[in-house]
């Protein structure tokens, strides 16, 4: 196979563009497509502080090397969830790719800052673990930003995340869900605005991006993450893209060019103050403080039986 | 050949494997799930393989929500 552009041999090939590129013109070639999506959703505005939710894997990994080249200063925010060697492998990826590039990391320790970690507040609310987690990240995350004077949280979700949400909120016709999927989450009160710049890239680019250039990451899968739901979904959208290139793009750009206003009908909910910490929330105390004390209770409980 | 797997690490042996895609089609993998990383580059499907070659098949779907 050759590249597209310079005819020398090609290392990956796209087949959703019809396209295969060489290491250069492929590492071009993604933060093009970055550059565009960023331009389309008007994501960035001139000197807006950006902060990124770094996991240590290789799509937040990709993409600060990606912002950053494009020129944008972007600090991290990396969550330790307590989850055994996994937890302290990509917490040591993290910290070895921003000091390389002399960039700022910011540390939260679930366990150390809140008292608990996503396996035990997987057991203490009956919930998945990576329910637990998602939770625990999206509240910490925008805790960090609203906190830090940042304008704009930046997160690494790729096309195959995207494209996988959307076929479970599909299956399941979670309309609420269906309503807030989108790449540019605008700032509420006590939300800071959400951007997904990778959504245009697929995961199977993200891991090539990092291994070209020669970023280091964690490939191994979270343990609690083995099997879940949505890692399934996107076994299942590769075989169908393996026999129609592009069905995943097309699935998820055409929720959101013409299927996503739909959900959107009666604008989004009322937000109030949680009772607790004062975070936004539509209830009376928010999703993560009811998680945080369900599970202290029982991390009580266990100590004292 | 020397083929390693990833979640977890492990190794198996293969023979008489020419093609990227070949390798692919026995362990049964969808090419758009995995890096077929050989040293430092990565392989298009149509790259030939030979019985000393030591491939990585890294898979790339990583995540889960929800």
């Amino acid at each position: 196979m050759k590249c597209r552009v310079c005819r020398e041999k090609a290392v990956i090939q796209i087949r959703r563009h019809n396209a295969n590129f060489c290491k250069p013109h492929f590492i071009a070639h993604v933060r093009r497509q970055v550059e565009r999506t960023i331009a389309d959703y008007s994501m960035i505005a001139p000197g807006d502080r950006l902060l990124l939710g770094v996991s240590g894997g290789k799509d937040s990994l990709a993409l600060w090397d990606i912002l950053t080249e494009l020129g944008y200063r972007v600090d991290g925010v990396y969550l330790h969830l307590g989850i055994g060697e996994y937890s302290s492998d990509s917490l040591r990826f993290s910290q070895t790719f921003a000091e390389e590039r002399g960039l700022r990391l910011e540390v939260v320790d679930l366990p150390a800052d809140y008292g608990f970690s996503v396996p035990e507040a997987a057991r203490a609310s009956h919930r998945t673990a990576c329910s637990a987690c998602g939770l625990s990240k999206r509240y910490i995350l925008n805790r960090v930003a609203v906190e830090g004077g940042y304008d704009t949280l930046v997160m690494g979700h790729n096309l195959d995340d995207e494209a996988a949400t959307l076929f479970s909120n599909v299956l399941q016709w979670n309309l609420e869900y269906l309503a807030r999927q989108h790449p540019v989450l605008p700032a509420a009160d006590g939300l800071t605005k959400k951007i997904k710049p990778l959504i245009r890239v697929a995961e199977r680019e993200t891991a090539a991006y990092a291994v070209l250039s020669g970023i280091e990451y964690e490939v191994e899968e979270c343990p609690m993450a083995a099997g879940n739901t949505i890692n399934r979904y996107k076994e299942w959208l590769n075989r169908l893209e393996e026999e129609s290139p592009g069905i995943k793009a097309q699935f998820l750009k055409g929720f959101l060019d013409r299927g996503s206003k739909a959900f959107r009908e009666g604008g989004p909910p009322e937000l109030v103050a949680c009772e607790s910490c004062g975070s936004p929330t539509t209830g009376a105390v928010c999703a993560f403080c009811r998680l945080r004390d369900v599970t202290l209770v029982e991390i009580r409980r266990r100590e004292t039986a | 050949m020397k083929v390693i797997l990833r979640q977890p690490r492990r190794e198996i042996e293969l023979e008489g494997v020419r093609r990227v895609r070949d390798l692919l089609k026995r362990l049964d993998i969808v090419a758009e799930s995995v890096l077929v990383i050989r040293g430092d580059e990565l392989l298009t499907i149509d790259e030939p393989l030979s019985d000393d070659d030591v491939v990585e098949l890294r898979p790339v779907i990583s995540g889960g929500a929800r």
